[in-house]
């Protein structure tokens, strides 16, 4: 009895953790899988046209994304200049004097907002910038990105200026520093690697957003000129390609998927390998 | 301070134009607004039931699939993965929460789609055709391919928080366990999930906010039509999708506003699920470090 019951228990032990080991097995491989799709579809799809055309009219094949690939640098340059004052200036202010209640109602604004759904940004930005102006625009598309930017920007701000030993900042203030100072000439530099890091990682997230751009950036055939027209972005045309019924747009769906992966893909990797110890944190 | 500052005036600018933006419909359909089942832009009648349905079954379908597959893969990373081994895996199902969602929804229209539409479904409706969940022509597009993609893209977030809660259990926990004479797998059963569990369920809700609010992947796969059937192969609608597809599209200032509610109940509902996962994620005693 006692024999079988041993048996029982270390056949459950072993199925259980064979079960486990199964679905890690499992939920990797979904990566591998859609680095190696995409890798082949992409692929095939790019070519130095893809970088440097425009996309041909609708029926004609060939042509390439550049109005997309520029778009996108131009939205991402504007949520910066939106994104990363807020969240570093932010994020100084919750590491240094975020002790108090004010605080405690920053840290939770901040995350709330990293918790509202994109879409509903792209609501906010549309409202805020497209109603009164009456069009679609850069402009638009450059501030639903930087409020995206926000949250994350803050908290890694935040986490890599306490990394920052206290003693570093005392040893400063003792010699008779003034606080500013110290933050600004001691502090700031001892994490900068981090705060970098921090920022590149964030661009990375929000250079795939496509919900937040679909009413704000709108889309684009041609060049965007300036920052108050409509304008292509490389995840809107993905979207537009993919729904299309067109042979060809699916396979420049694919190159610029492919574009944006490895973007992607090489800012989490890169980072890692530069702070090998930090969590990049899932979102 | 002042840019600190600018971080609440931004959130309460969401409540405030999600508020004005959408008051038309707020006072023509009050609360008849969440149970109504029409949607008829052209007369002007507008009922979300069948975008709030949608919502409900895609993230409940994502979580059936994602939480047996995350929490497993958290295990063995906690329990039984080599710590190197442990590190370099956790490091990749974080990679797999950076994709884009709109390369999901690529991915889900030329591999899923068709998948679910030659073997998942006839497969379901043959085994369980009987059951009205699974009956009816599978399309492709539908509320199952949609939850399918959703489970993919949250079980990064069950498996990173959820490994991170199970290694912060301490040790004599384990012991404990241990020195009973238990099993490595009835600790784990016995003595750390139980420990673990207020932020585990953490970690589920953070994945069911992110699958609440999610736009792209399942636009591109769910079948955009705003109906309400009994089966899983039929194609459905979402709060986000029904705002992606048809926001550009609003021609009236009704349907503008009755558009813009739909986004003020997504905010709200996220916001809702966002914060009892923060409170689980409290509990474990660690809400500083593992805001995910």
């Amino acid at each position: 009895m006692t024999g079988a019951m041993a048996w029982r228990r270390r056949a459950v032990n072993i199925g259980a953790f064979g079960l486990t080991a199964l679905f890690a097995v499992v939920t990797v491989s979904v990566l591998f899988f859609l680095l190696g799709y995409i890798g082949w579809h992409g692929f095939r799809g790019i070519n130095l046209d893809f970088f440097l055309r425009l996309p041909k009219p609708v029926g004609e094949s060939g042509g390439g994304m550049a109005n997309a690939i520029v778009g996108t640098v131009k939205l991402l340059a504007l949520a910066s200049m939106i994104g990363v004052p807020i969240g570093f200036f932010g994020g100084i202010y919750l590491s240094e004097f975020g002790h108090g209640p004010l605080g405690f109602w920053i840290r939770y604004a901040t995350d709330l907002l990293n918790g509202i759904p994109s879409i509903v940004v792209g609501i906010f930005a549309y409202t805020l910038v497209v109603l009164p102006m009456r069009q679609f625009s850069t402009l638009a598309g450059g501030i639903a990105l930087g409020i995206m930017m926000i949250p994350i920007a803050v908290r890694s701000t935040e986490e890599f200026l306490r990394l920052v030993p206290s003693s570093v900042r005392e040893a400063s203030l003792a010699l008779g520093v003034r606080e500013w100072k110290t933050i600004l000439f001691v502090v700031i530099p001892a994490a900068v690697r981090g705060l970098l890091t921090g920022i590149l990682l964030d661009l990375a997230r929000v250079a795939g957003e496509t919900a937040p751009l679909l009413f704000t950036a709108f889309n684009n055939r041609v060049w965007s000129h300036g920052w108050l027209e409509p304008t292509a972005s490389l995840p809107v045309m993905i979207f537009t390609y993919a729904i299309s019924p067109y042979e060809d747009w699916h396979r420049q769906a694919w190159a610029s998927a492919l574009v944006l992966m490895f973007l992607v893909l090489a800012v989490n990797g890169g980072t890692r390998l530069l702070l090998p110890r930090r969590r990049t944190g899932a979102g | 301070m002042g840019f600190a500052l600018s971080i609440l005036a931004i959130v309460l600018g969401f409540v405030g134009t999600l508020l004005w933006n959408s008051r038309f419909a707020l006072h023509k359909f009050g609360w008849s607004f969440l149970w109504g089942q029409t949607w008829d832009p052209v007369a002007e009648i507008f009922g979300a039931l069948p975008f709030v349905y949608g919502t409900l079954v895609t993230s409940a379908v994502g979580l059936l699939i994602a939480v047996p597959l995350g929490l497993g893969t958290a295990i063995f990373l906690a329990e039984l993965a080599p710590p190197r081994l442990s590190e370099s895996l956790s490091f990749l199902v974080e990679l797999l929460a950076a994709i884009p969602s709109v390369i999901y929804g690529l991915v889900g229209v030329f591999v899923v789609v068709p998948w679910v539409r030659t073997a998942v479904g006839p497969t379901l409706s043959a085994v369980l055709g009987w059951f009205p969940l699974f009956q009816g022509t599978p399309y492709g597009v539908g509320l199952l391919t949609a939850g399918i993609i959703l489970a993919a893209m949250i079980v990064p977030f069950i498996t990173t928080v959820s490994r991170e809660v199970l290694l912060a259990v301490p040790r004599s926990q384990r012991e404990a366990a241990l020195a009973m004479g238990a099993t490595h797998w009835e600790t784990v059963w016995t003595a750390i999930l139980p420990y673990a569990r207020s932020g585990i369920v953490g970690s589920i809700f953070l994945a069911l906010a992110r699958a609440l609010g999610e736009t792209m992947a399942v636009t591109m796969v769910v079948g955009n039509r705003p109906e309400i059937k009994a089966s899983l192969l039929e194609p459905g609608y979402t709060m986000a999708a029904v705002l992606a597809n048809e926001f550009t599209e609003a021609t009236s200032d009704l349907y503008l506003h009755a558009l813009v509610e739909i986004g003020l109940v997504l905010f709200g509902v996220t916001f809702l699920v966002n914060g009892i996962a923060r409170l689980m994620l409290f509990k474990m005693g660690h809400g500083q470090e593992l805001r995910a």
